[in-house]
């Protein structure tokens, strides 16, 4: 962490108009970025932990939950909105695994990959149909919205509540994972899933359970992600999908601490990058990341040593 | 070896493609013993642009709902619209325009984002279909083409308007956002910039931003620190509510400001409020006042057909009316004046009755010049105030 | 015995597609003379047979070496800006790089088309030779996302300020010669679909293919894994940058948009229905889905029948249908249209016999 701050006042330094309140605003939104890149980015760490499959769909799902957003949120008071999104994008992710992926589960690992891009065409090509291109107005939650000042730096409520929630978030998704009995069910089946078959454990109802946790956090990180940027197009789901499947590689693949330290990691950089002047290589940045944390490190920052051959 | 057979396949799909294609006649008979003629609509209706290139059409159907006879050659032609979708997309835009010239439609409408309409423009050269654009701003578009005519005037000029804007208000600090790899943004962009220069307006911050963006909180956090009095950021309607609401939250106050895309009521919407305050430069004022002549029927109908905003309301639409639709209308109107004068459907003939087409359209005085585009010297600046567009100041530019 | 009827029944082939290739060329030299009742037709083909040379390629190095790589519009970005900065007019210069002027080196390196498009592939190799090196030795997941990766990148750059001078940065090239006939279209994508399955037949594609079934066993009889991997997708790089030149060629003008992540998402879409390593599948696979695209561009527009509006039919249906036909392919027919076959003379003969086995084995 303190790495980080040393390197944003290092480029900050670089501008002359560069105050302290203009890094502690460039800190406040790297880190709220990276508070939904994380929530995403545990998506792809479960499933591929589990599955051995970058779900390109998981961007896409997190699109659609914004969609699910502004419709529950027009018929019915917020409360309930919020619950209807988590429930619909839950099952939607569920629905995706036992239609696209399932029937695909001793089919070359190519193909898996490619019906996971069919699903994410999809999805991207029927809310284009539905919704047409045009961005929606995402609905504004009461008080999320309200713009906090302190001096020269002003923000939203929500913009400080992301990262709270993240690691809140984190916190008992960790506890599920390690504590629960489902939560053993998942890392056996992740560890060998073939073993774990033999011991007893329902894979269906596993993977099931993990493209679900998934889900919900795409959700939440929805709802925090375009809450705070208010519109929703059919492709806003794309680049930050690979950005957190970045942050996932980056953090160690199937590991949930590994996620988090990605997505802010992500997320920071990237700000730092675009303040910088540099916005041309926000996005090719995140790639060299991943390549280059392929090269030196494959197993990530947190990721377990056991490297499957093929 | 025998895998060349593949090359085979080709052919023989070539051969069946053959059929798509067919002997048609610029002219037709339609079943009510009408004799009709075409004109292509050519407008992205999906994609990045879907929603502006569906208000230019919307404009283009009203047209053809009010002049929807002409006469050729002392015989009545029933005109009937041909519509591509060009999905904002330019390999797409290239085989839709092929469509339009397959249909032998006799001009072209379209379309909405220059992009497509240049790299459509080099088939309607070739196959010397006049085609008449609406709002694609690009000065690309007519440049080189002789055949490539539009309603509306250029991205140079629209980026010198908004810094006279900023000279006449007294703005000595602006600043510009623009979207790498985007013709129009990067274009306003960039002539905004050298008209401020020419202007003596200090431009003390230039950020730029991906396409598909949607933080900009950081570009934003740096604009803050420049402290400017304007800003300029010509992008799209989807960027457009993401770069005001951002800027409000960060508490940047000062006027913001853009081109012709960001007239569109749904920035408005999505923005949340942000938007109040924003100018635009645009096309066309709706004033059903003082409206007289061309403007008098589009506004308030001929009769027969209702007023366009009416129209517009039984499209689903709000009643509002986009300037892309009055551009929309215009372009239909010019092609249909110069099919008129040419007496013809060649595609020369109609070319050269455009050169020298002078009329009053909805939008202001059409001609146009050496290069095919409209002789326009002046831009409608509006502001958002209480969720509408309201007209400020004309501004014009000698 | 066998021998000689083998070679006599190769060279009946071989007469009857030169025969075919003939009769191809000259229905679109009829094409070509009635250039304007066709013009809609030979667009299509036009564009077919670039997405063939550019899906062939990416089956190279996807189908026939087991390579998952998802950079194509990258490469393609770079055989399109290449061939187009090399034949655009040198008078027409100035007016394309109208905003910020041009290298001066450029202003007048015009080169013929032929060497462009060579030039176009050789860039676009030499690209794949130095990103070869580290994203080869990813596995398969890692190799797409890094190779999505770099394709991400050579458009940010492109489309940079940086290279104002040299690609037009963001405002595109337009004035690119296109081509004078669809025969000579015709004549470029042969040339590299031909050369393409000579490769796929040597020797070299023999090791592809070894490499794809059993790495471990290709090492075995003494092939060079990273070697072939790299010699894979070096020469798919060159033929998608061909094809990229082509491409531009065929749109004449270009901007870095057009190369996003969906034109290689198109290309793969190709791909899988035509079949993960058929190259007949590639090129019947890239006219299906051309053609298809444009057939039913119907679904796109309002259908009105008896008076009343179907609510179905509005813009953006016909790539839902797509993407469906995508999804039902890789779910249940996972091989594609021709599933890793090719068509062919001998095989439609066995097909036309075996009919009744082949439709149960479809099925299942």
């Amino acid at each position: 962490m303190f790495n980080v701050i040393a390197t944003i006042s290092e480029v900050a330094s670089t501008k002359a108009t560069f105050g302290f309140s203009v890094i502690v605003q460039h800190a406040l939104t790297g880190i709220s970025v990276g508070g939904c890149y994380a929530l995403i980015a545990i998506g792809y760490t479960l499933v591929y932990g589990i599955l051995r499959l970058i779900n390109f769909a998981h961007g896409d799902i997190f699109m659609v939950a914004g969609y699910f957003m502004i419709f529950s949120f027009a018929v019915m008071p917020f409360p309930l909105a919020i619950i209807v999104t988590l429930v619909a994008t839950t099952v939607l992710g569920i629905l995706i695994e036992k239609f696209a992926y399932s029937p695909l589960r001793n089919a070359p690992r190519m193909s898996v990959m490619i019906s996971a891009i069919g699903v994410s065409y999809l999805l991207q090509n029927l809310a284009t149909y539905l919704f047409t291109a045009l961005p929606k107005a995402y609905p504004a939650i009461p008080g999320l919205k309200q713009v906090i000042k302190i001096g020269n730096i002003s923000t939203s409520l929500v913009t400080i509540l992301t990262p709270i929630i993240t690691i809140l978030l984190v916190m008992l998704l960790l506890w599920l994972v390690n504590k629960t009995k489902i939560g053993m069910a998942m890392r056996a089946v992740s560890r060998d899933y073939e073993a774990a078959s033999l011991m007893g454990i329902k894979l269906n109802k596993t993977i099931s359970f993990t493209f679900a946790i998934g889900s919900v956090l795409a959700a939440v990180g929805s709802i925090l992600y375009f809450t705070d940027r208010m519109t929703v197009f059919p492709y806003s789901g794309s680049l930050p999908g690979l950005k957190c499947f970045v942050a996932a590689v980056f953090g160690g693949i199937g590991s949930i601490p590994g996620a988090l330290v990605g997505g802010f990691f992500i997320g920071i950089c990237e700000t730092i990058i675009k303040a910088a002047g540099l916005s041309t290589f926000s996005d090719a940045f995140t790639f060299i990341v991943l390549i280059v944390m392929l090269l030196i490190r494959p197993t990530g920052l947190f990721g377990e040593k056991n490297i499957d051959k093929v | 070896m025998k895998k060349i057979l593949a090359v085979l396949l080709a052919g023989i799909l070539a051969l069946s493609l053959v059929a798509c294609g067919g002997n048609k006649s610029q002219t037709t008979t339609s079943a009510s013993g009408e004799k009709v003629i075409k004109i292509g609509v050519f407008e992205p209706q999906t994609g990045e642009n879907g929603g502006g290139g569906i208000q230019e059409v919307y404009g283009i159907r009203f047209a053809n709902m009010i002049y929807n006879k002409v006469n050729i050659g002392g015989e009545e032609y029933k005109v009937e619209l041909f519509e591509v979708d060009n999905k904002s997309d330019k390999t797409e835009a290239v085989n839709a325009a092929q469509k339009l010239i397959a249909e032998k439609v006799v001009a072209v409408c379209g379309s909405y984002g220059s992009g497509v309409s240049i790299a459509a423009g080099e088939y309607f050269k070739e196959a010397k279909i006049p085609a008449m654009g609406c709002s694609c701003t690009n000065p690309q578009v007519t440049n080189g083409n002789e055949y490539y005519f539009r309603t509306c005037f250029l991205d140079p000029f629209q980026g010198t308007v908004m810094s006279s804007y900023c000279k006449n208000h007294g703005y000595d600090k602006v600043a510009v956002i623009t979207q790498l790899g985007d013709d129009y943004s990067e274009g306003l962009g960039n002539f905004f910039v050298k008209a401020c220069e020419k202007n003596g307006i200090n431009v003390v911050a230039q950020e730029k931003f991906q396409t598909n963006e949607q933080d900009f909180k950081a570009i934003l956090t740096n604009i803050k620190a420049a402290d400017p009095q304007f800003i300029f950021a010509p992008s799209s309607i989807a960027t457009a509510p993401l770069i005001l609401s951002q800027a409000r939250e960060l508490g940047i106050e000062c006027q913001i400001g853009a081109g012709d895309t960001w007239e569109n009521g749904t920035i408005i919407e999505n923005a949340h409020g942000a938007a109040e305050g924003a100018v635009v430069t645009t096309f066309y004022e709706a004033n059903p006042a003082t409206a007289t002549g061309e403007e008098a029927v589009f506004l308030n109908g001929n009769g027969t057909v209702k007023g366009f905003s009416d129209y517009l309301v039984s499209m689903g639409q709000p009643k509002d009316i986009p300037a892309v639709s009055a551009l929309g209308y215009d372009a239909y109107l010019a092609v249909f004046k110069a099919i008129e004068a040419a007496g013809s459907t060649d595609g020369n003939a109609i070319r050269e009755a455009l050169t020298k087409l002078s009329f009053t359209g909805v939008t202001g005085d059409i001609s146009f010049n050496a290069d095919g585009d409209a002789n326009k010297n002046a831009a409608y600046v509006k502001e958002v105030e209480n969720g509408n567009f309201v007209f400020k100041e004309l501004v014009k530019i000698n | 015995m066998k021998n000689i009827n083998f070679k006599s029944r190769m060279n009946i082939d071989l007469l009857i597609y030169l025969a075919i290739i003939v009769v191809s060329a000259v229905i679109l030299v009829f094409l070509d003379m009635n250039k304007f009742e066709y013009n809609y037709s030979i667009s299509i083909i036009e564009k077919s047979l670039v997405y063939a040379v550019v899906a062939l390629s990416m089956n190279i190095v996807t189908g026939f070496t087991g390579l998952f790589s998802l950079g194509q519009a990258g490469f393609m970005a770079l055989g399109a800006y290449t061939t187009a900065i090399l034949t655009i007019p040198a008078a027409a210069r100035p007016n394309v790089y109208y905003m910020n002027g041009i290298l001066p080196a450029l202003e007048n390196a015009v080169v013929p088309i032929p060497i462009a498009l060579i030039l176009g592939g050789v860039v676009a190799a030499a690209f794949a030779l130095i990103i070869g090196i580290p994203v080869l030795k990813l596995k398969s997941d890692y190799l797409a996302i890094a190779t999505l990766g770099f394709s991400e990148i050579i458009r940010a750059v492109i489309a940079s300020p940086m290279m104002d001078k040299i690609t037009n940065g963001s405002y595109g090239l337009k004035s690119i010669p296109g081509f004078k006939s669809s025969l000579e279209c015709f004549a470029f994508s042969l040339v590299c679909i031909i050369l393409m399955i000579l490769i796929i037949n040597s020797s070299t594609g023999r090791d592809f293919k070894a490499v794809r079934e059993d790495e471990i066993a290709a090492r075995s009889v003494g092939i060079n894994i990273f070697k072939t991997k790299q010699l894979s997708f070096i020469v798919s790089s060159f033929f998608t940058g061909v094809g990229g030149g082509l491409l531009a060629m065929f749109m004449r003008s270009i901007d870095s948009k057009t190369f996003q992540i969906t034109l290689t998402y198109d290309i793969l879409l190709i791909v899988v229905l035509g079949g993960i390593g058929s190259i007949t599948g590639s090129i019947v696979g890239a006219f299906f889905v051309t053609a298809g695209k444009e057939i039913l561009r119907f679904f796109d527009e309002p259908l009105v029948v008896a008076g009343v509006e179907i609510p179905l039919f509005k813009p953006g249906f016909r790539m839902v249908i797509f993407s469906i036909l995508l999804m039902v392919v890789v779910l249940f027919f996972r091989k594609g249209l021709l599933g890793g076959k090719e068509l062919s003379i001998n095989g439609l003969k066995k097909f036309s016999r075996k009919k009744d086995e082949v439709s149960v084995g479809g099925v299942a």
